[in-house]
């Protein structure tokens, strides 16, 4: 028993210091821009960027309506597999898993071939419509989580019920869909908003291929040509992704339904 | 046809309307775009059927990208999957105490998210040539750690930037399952008279085996299918499949479009595999779980 103790001790150290070493690294790197002593002089440097800014509120935007249209999609499908068609269930999960199955680049390789501006829906014909393209490829990169976050709170409701009890009393689908369901899934639903977000703020591959201007393609940008702002890059994307999953957890703390398992 | 038999069709076209915007989303988003690619890689600039992309695939230079991925995918997702299981077993049956589970778990989520460019920024200024640990070794041991040979930009360098998303994914995933493992198999095995030893051997193990080899090869694919962090560490100079497929998606560098399209499928083909023994070996895990 006690050898067993020393030996989880010392996995538990040797994976702390895999964790936190390349942490401080990168900060104390953040601090070395003033020659001879510690500065935050990058951090000024990145926030007085305007393309740091431009590309930054970009990609928050881009994040605010893939969570917006994602949560649109798949709470309503979510809801009728479960109420109508629990037939399809296994057939929609495999859906929704796929985007983890089918790597990113090449998800977006299809894009650009299919939906060309010679094509016949010419996505890419336009900045706008690149931009509409590039929301729907996050959603689609976002599927899984977001479909598996609001399929578990959906679990712990009783659609049947709940449709049945709205529908006597005279609610509307939309009424159903909006007072009933979605206040009722929102933990699920806010869940797979943090990991979206998370995802959508760091993703280089689909904006650079479809050439918008995001924040993944600017931090790669900085990291090709700058010495001391990428670190301090780095940790602005830690605390970012940190702050999301935080406030999943709080999200998923507070809610009474089974913690979602990865 | 009968009033009930028209009232059950109207039925069912109202069932089937209501997920038809979700259908439609994956069929031009995710199955349209697929096929696209998996049929241009069976076909010749002309549109004539042929095999002569796959057979392309068979050339020095795209056989070594390929085996340098697989490479890469391979040692991080042993690496990480090996160490990533010691973790999980150290929080799980290892004593600790219950702060360290929490917060073993929640870093976990965050740095099992942490990939991408920034993931490659965090390496360069711990491994690169200035960075912190490198000027550690070198200023107060002694060792110049790029004149053993080291590189990170290299095989090495990869893999172990990979393992640091790879061990919290494997964390995350490997934990419930050994928190599934019952007390009571434990003390039966101990009853019966079986040492520590052989319960791990014998039962804890085998009942793990699937999930652990299911998360390894989600691992695998998880890395064979990443470019963002490997694109910014290293630029274009190190030929992994999905940097050679970004080079010719940008700049059809191999001058054929439909062998790019085979490469592409090369990747699916590889990801797809590892998923489905992933899923499949899934399935035979949660025979345990209820």
């Amino acid at each position: 028993m006690k050898t067993q103790k020393i030996g989880a001790w010392i996995a538990v150290l040797f994976g702390a210091s895999y964790f936190i070493i390349p942490l401080i690294a990168t900060f104390e790197f953040s601090l070395r821009m003033r020659r001879g002593e510690y500065s935050f002089d990058a951090y000024r440097s990145v926030f007085s960027d305007i393309q740091f800014r431009e590309s930054f509120s970009y990609s928050i935007v881009m994040a605010v309506l893939t969570i917006i249209f994602g949560v649109l999609l798949v709470v309503p499908t979510a809801y009728w597999v479960r109420l109508r068609l629990p037939s399809m269930r296994p057939v929609v999960e495999f859906i929704t898993l796929m985007p983890l199955v089918i790597p990113a680049i090449v998800i977006v390789f299809g894009y650009l071939r299919l939906y060309n501006s010679s094509s016949f829906i010419p996505f890419t014909g336009s900045a706008r419509g690149t931009d509409l393209l590039l929301m729907f490829s996050f959603m689609t990169l976002s599927l899984p989580y977001m479909y598996r976050s609001v399929d578990t709170a959906m679990r712990t409701i009783d659609v049947g019920t709940l449709t049945e009890a709205a529908q006597s009393l005279g609610a509307t689908w939309p009424t159903i869909m909006f007072k009933c369901i979605f206040p009722n899934v929102m933990s699920g639903v806010l869940s797979g908003a943090f990991i979206t977000f998370a995802i959508v703020i760091g993703e280089f591959t689909m904006p650079s291929l479809l050439n918008r201007p995001a924040f993944g393609p600017y931090l790669q940008l900085i990291g090709a040509n700058r010495a001391y702002e990428p670190p301090a890059l780095a940790i602005i994307a830690f605390a970012i992704t940190w702050g999301c999953m935080a406030l999943l957890q709080l999200v998923s703390r507070f809610s009474k339904s089974a913690p979602s398992k990865p | 046809m009968s009033a009930k038999q028209a009232i059950d069709l109207k039925k069912t076209a109202i069932d089937w309307l209501g997920i038809t915007p979700f259908l439609l989303f994956a069929v031009m988003f995710l199955i349209a775009p697929t096929l696209y690619l998996v049929t241009g890689a069976f076909v010749n600039p002309a549109g004539e059927f042929t095999f002569e992309n796959i057979a392309g695939l068979f050339t020095d230079k795209i056989l070594a990208s390929y085996w340098i991925s697989i490479k890469v995918s391979l040692a991080s997702s042993i690496g990480g999957a090996l160490i990533g299981f010691a973790l999980a077993w150290a929080v799980v049956l290892g004593g600790l105490p219950s702060w360290i589970r929490s917060s073993l778990l929640t870093f976990s989520g965050v740095a099992s998210n942490f990939a991408g460019v920034p993931l490659a920024f965090a390496f360069l200024a711990t491994l690169g040539r200035t960075g912190l640990v490198t000027m550690i070794l070198n200023n107060w041991f002694g060792i110049n750690l790029y004149a053993t040979g080291f590189n990170l930009l290299s095989f090495v360098g990869l893999t172990l930037t990979y393992m640091y998303f790879q061990i919290p994914l494997m964390v995350l995933i490997i934990t419930p399952a050994l928190d599934g493992l019952k007390k009571e198999w434990r003390e039966a095995a101990e009853i019966l008279g079986a040492t520590n030893g052989q319960y791990w051997t014998k039962v804890a193990l085998p009942i793990l085996f699937p999930s652990i080899l299911g998360t390894t090869l989600l691992l695998f694919a998880n890395a064979f299918g990443a470019i963002a962090t490997a694109y910014s560490l290293t630029g274009s100079t190190f030929n992994i499949v999905p940097i050679q497929l970004y080079a010719q998606i940008r700049g059809d560098v191999l001058h054929n479009p439909n062998l790019g399209y085979a490469l592409a499928l090369g990747m699916i083909v590889i990801t797809g595999i590892s998923n489905l023994i992933y899923i499949w070996l899934r399935m035979r895990a949660e025979r345990w779980q209820k």
